[in-house]
């Protein structure tokens, strides 16, 4: 089954590497191989932590023309993938979003929206309303 | 006979480089168990390891940093250190280098450089002075940098900086799920900070720097 690379893909950032796949692992369940997705999770030496590299390979991965939006858990993991974005170059960081929500519901609900050719801005909003602001 | 002043020796900046790069590693990797203990009792306990990793990388690089224009050695350091750390403090210590670097290839006075790469840690942070961060360090040393305090008084006077984040409540990171709890304890990353701005001040001022 091949990726629908035309819908919104989504990246996912935890200081943990089994949160993160885990959470990838429920996003797939809800929405196949509809969405362009990726994770990541674990510092650079492989312990608990983020590390921006490993964020910049996701974003590559998960990447979809309609654009990113990636879900973080603590702290670190938002300022590393905030990095990430800077890096990834001008053209592609205007394409992605990195959202104030719950990391696996929003990239559940975030996936479900995409999977419907959903545009970033949508998809964004709509896991964004899980966090009272 | 007339008495000719004997010139003062051109700084080698390579030299320079690969000593305060040396310097930082020791110093980090000395203290890399305390930093840890002060990020265990208000976050997640891996700060020292986190620095010492970025150091290491760092001194891995060291000899292909020295021949670089030092405005390039300072974004590339900062690139390695946020590729390495792998915590909030990457982005932070990167950041500084990466902007210092940019103000320093833009021809800019130290103490401008300076302002320029405090105000990009604090927008990468998104934080401010009082908050019990590494910028309750860089603010004032800042400010010191402005005032041109020479190198040694400046180097003994960093450590009181972050001994200033003790009373305070952090209201960034981790630290801040703690609330009023998280006062009493020193901020890691102003630890970091104190003793690294500490020991390149003490190197700068060894080298003939003013």
């Amino acid at each position: 089954m091949t990726v629908n690379s035309a819908n919104v893909g989504i990246v996912i950032v935890s200081h943990s590497p089994l949160v993160a796949r885990g959470a990838a692992d429920m996003v797939r369940q809800m929405v196949g191989n509809s969405v362009p997705l990726a994770w990541c999770g674990g510092n650079p030496a492989g312990g608990l932590g983020t590390d921006t590299g490993a964020i910049l390979k996701a974003i590559d991965e998960a990447w979809s023309e309609a654009g990113v939006a990636i879900f973080v858990d603590l702290g670190g993991a938002e300022t590393n993938s905030e990095m990430a974005v800077e890096l990834s170059g001008e053209a592609r960081a205007s394409r992605i979003v990195i959202c104030n929500a719950p990391i696996v519901e929003g990239a559940v609900i975030a996936a479900a929206e995409a999977s419907g050719g959903a545009s970033l801005a949508k998809v964004v909003a709509t896991a964004q309303e899980l966090s009272p602001s | 006979m007339i008495a000719v002043e004997e010139p003062r020796p051109a700084i080698d900046h390579a030299v320079l480089t690969n000593r305060l790069i040396a310097a930082c590693r020791d110093v980090i990797a000395t203290r890399e168990a305390d930093l840890c203990d002060l990020d265990r009792a208000i976050g997640d306990g891996d700060h020292g390891t986190n620095m010492r990793r970025g150091m290491d990388a760092l001194a891995a690089e060291s000899r292909q940093l020295a021949a670089m224009p030092l405005s390039e050695a300072m974004s590339r350091a900062g690139t390695i250190l946020v590729m390495s750390i792998g915590g909030a403090a990457g982005p932070l210590y990167g950041t500084f280098l990466m902007e210092l670097g940019a103000a320093l290839r833009n021809v800019e006075a130290w103490p401008e450089a300076l302002r320029r790469a405090v105000a990009a840690v604090a927008r990468r942070g998104k934080s401010a002075a009082g908050e019990k961060t590494l910028l309750d360090v860089l603010y004032p040393l800042r400010d010191e940098v402005v005032r041109h305090t020479p190198l040694p008084l400046l180097a003994q006077r960093v450590q009181g900086f972050a001994e200033m984040t003790i009373d305070m409540q952090a209201m960034r990171g981790r630290a801040s799920f703690l609330g009023e709890r998280s006062i009493g304890h020193m901020d890691p990353g102003a630890a970091s900070c104190a003793l690294l701005a500490a020991t390149i001040c003490r190197e700068l001022a060894e080298a003939g720097i003013e």
